[in-house]
This record gives structure tokens, sequence and C-alpha cells, in this order.
């Protein structure tokens, strides 16, 4: 076989992983990035508006089902954002793409948020109906968990110096930290107990709550969803122009 | 504005933090963007005029 053969000539990647060039993905996301700012507001507003001033009280919760556009959406994005960091994390241990590792750190204070903003009004909706603000009941304290997971992968990439190695670290914590991602998802049907109850969602339409509340919740969803994007998306070309500038200015030292 | 009843304070408390806290996250991403973007502007000024 001659050395001109093509399988010798080292193709450049192409689809999905070309982005892995940092200068392609910011272009990506600089052409994309002002469409999903512009949708995002749309759809919260719009969700927010309609669930807040359009939608009815429940006959059993009061007013307090409005807490519903928020407290779902951002618990589902609370979980979800892990998940994105999973697999951000899985790339790149297995093809150590720079621009997936600044992926998953630039989704981690999203995630917090997300975490943050379902804990809260978890509690501020659980007060009345439940009659506390706090249970110790299965998915409370997975999601509780979590919160406290995306605490210490923001504090591990904090902590450590070298790049490349705060990514190794903290990708073997985003694995650990995936089991109480799942919990948070599953514990209401791992262990038939507690407060909390089952979706508020499903593809199984028996389980859904009712249409005059579903409809301005999936806008929420996917108002929450696309702000999620737009955030990572921004958040990670700033990770990657913060690199470069290290990078440089490290040279600049040398000389 | 809607009659939320007696659990007004529960639904303004929850809308009144949840969309102070994505205020607050989408305005600190924005600046730190802005601030990488101009510090790595000024480096590769630097890096060029240096070569």
């Amino acid at each position: 076989m001659s050395m001109t053969d093509e399988t010798s000539i080292p193709k450049r990647p192409s689809g999905f992983w070309s982005y892995a060039n940092p200068v392609k993905f910011l272009g990506f996301s600089e052409r994309v990035l002002p469409a999903l700012w512009w949708l995002s507001g749309i759809c919260l507003g719009v969700g927010l508006i309609w669930g807040f001033f359009f939608t009815p009280d429940d006959f059993r919760q009061g007013s307090t089902v409005k807490i519903i556009y928020l407290h779902v959406p951002s618990a589902l994005m609370a979980i979800n954002a892990w998940f994105m960091m999973l697999v951000a994390s899985l790339i790149w241990i297995v093809r150590r793409h720079h621009v997936s590792a600044l992926a998953a750190k630039a989704a981690a204070p999203v995630g917090v948020v997300m975490t943050l903003i379902a804990l809260f009004t978890g509690a501020v909706w659980g007060q009345p109906m439940w009659g506390t603000w706090w249970a110790w009941d299965p998915r409370l304290t997975s999601f509780l968990i979590l919160f406290l997971f995306y605490l210490g992968y923001m504090a591990l990439w904090a902590a450590i110096d070298d790049p490349d190695t705060a990514a190794d670290l903290t990708s073997v914590l985003c694995l650990v930290g995936s089991v109480f991602a799942v919990l948070s998802r599953y514990a209401v049907n791992f262990w038939n107990q507690g407060l909390h109850q089952g979706a508020s969602l499903s593809l199984d339409k028996e389980e859904n709550v009712a249409d005059v509340f579903y409809f301005p919740l999936l806008v929420c969803i996917a108002g929450f969803v696309l702000i999620f994007l737009a955030l990572v998306l921004y958040r990670t070309g700033t990770e990657i122009r913060l690199r470069r500038t290290r990078a440089l200015q490290a040279r600049e030292a040398r000389v | 504005m809607p009659d939320l009843g007696k659990y007004a304070d529960a639904v303004l408390s929850a809308y009144g933090v949840s969309l102070l806290l994505l205020a607050l996250l989408i305005v600190w991403t924005l600046r730190q963007g802005r601030r990488a973007r101009r510090a790595l502007q000024e480096v590769e000024k630097r890096s060029k005029r240096d070569a």
C-alpha cells in the first residue's frame, strides 16, 4: 500500500466533531446566539405571563399552582444540565476535546441557579400545601445533594490551576454526581414514599396536569431550555477566550 | 393583577426570587463575557505588535 493511499491521510473532523475546533465553535455560537436570546425571552415572557395572569387557580391548591411554571422547568433543567455536563465530561475523557470540558464548566453555574430556583420554589410551594418548607423525602434529599454536587464541581474547577487536571478531576466528580441526578428524577418511582408526587408531565398522557396548566407549562419549559442553551453557549465562548488569553499571556511571560 | 388570595406571599416570593436569580445569572454571564472579550483583544493586539 502506497503512502499516498487515502487511508494514510489524516482526515479533518467533520459534522458534530468539527465543533471541537474553538474557532469553529465560536463562529457557530455567534451565529445562533442572537436567535436563542430572542426565542428564550419570548418563550419565557409568553409562558410566565400566560401562566401567572391567564390561568385559573387549582380547586385544591389555589393560586399556588402558578408556582408550577417556575418549579417544574427549573427542576427539569437542573437535572438535564447535569446530564449535559456528564456527556461533555465523557467526551473530554474519551476524546480530549477542550471545548467539551469548557462547555461542562460553563454549564455548572447555570445548573446551580436552576437547582436553587427549584429548591426555593419547592419550599415556598410546600409550606402551604404540605405544612412544611422541607422534608427529608427521597426526591427532595437527592435534589439537595445534587445542589451540593454542583457547588463541589464548581469549587473543584476553581481550586486547580492546571486546566487539564481540573477537567479530568471534575469529569470524574460529574460521573459520580450523575447518580444523584438520576435519583432526583426517579426517586419518587424507586421509593414510593415521601411527600413529593410523581411526574407532572409525561409522555403517558394519563399522568399530565390539566390542559389549562399544561400548555403554558410547555411554553415555560421551552423558555428554560432555550435560556439554558443560550447561557451555556455564551459562557463556553467566554471560557474559550479566557483560556486563549491565559495561553497568550504565558507565551508573553516566556519571551 | 390576579387575585392570589391567601397564598399571595408564596406565589409572589417564588416569582420574585426566581426572576431575580435568573436576571443576576444573565447579567453576570454577559459582564464576564465582555471582560473576557476585551482581555483577549488586548493580549492579541500586544502579541501582534511584538511579533
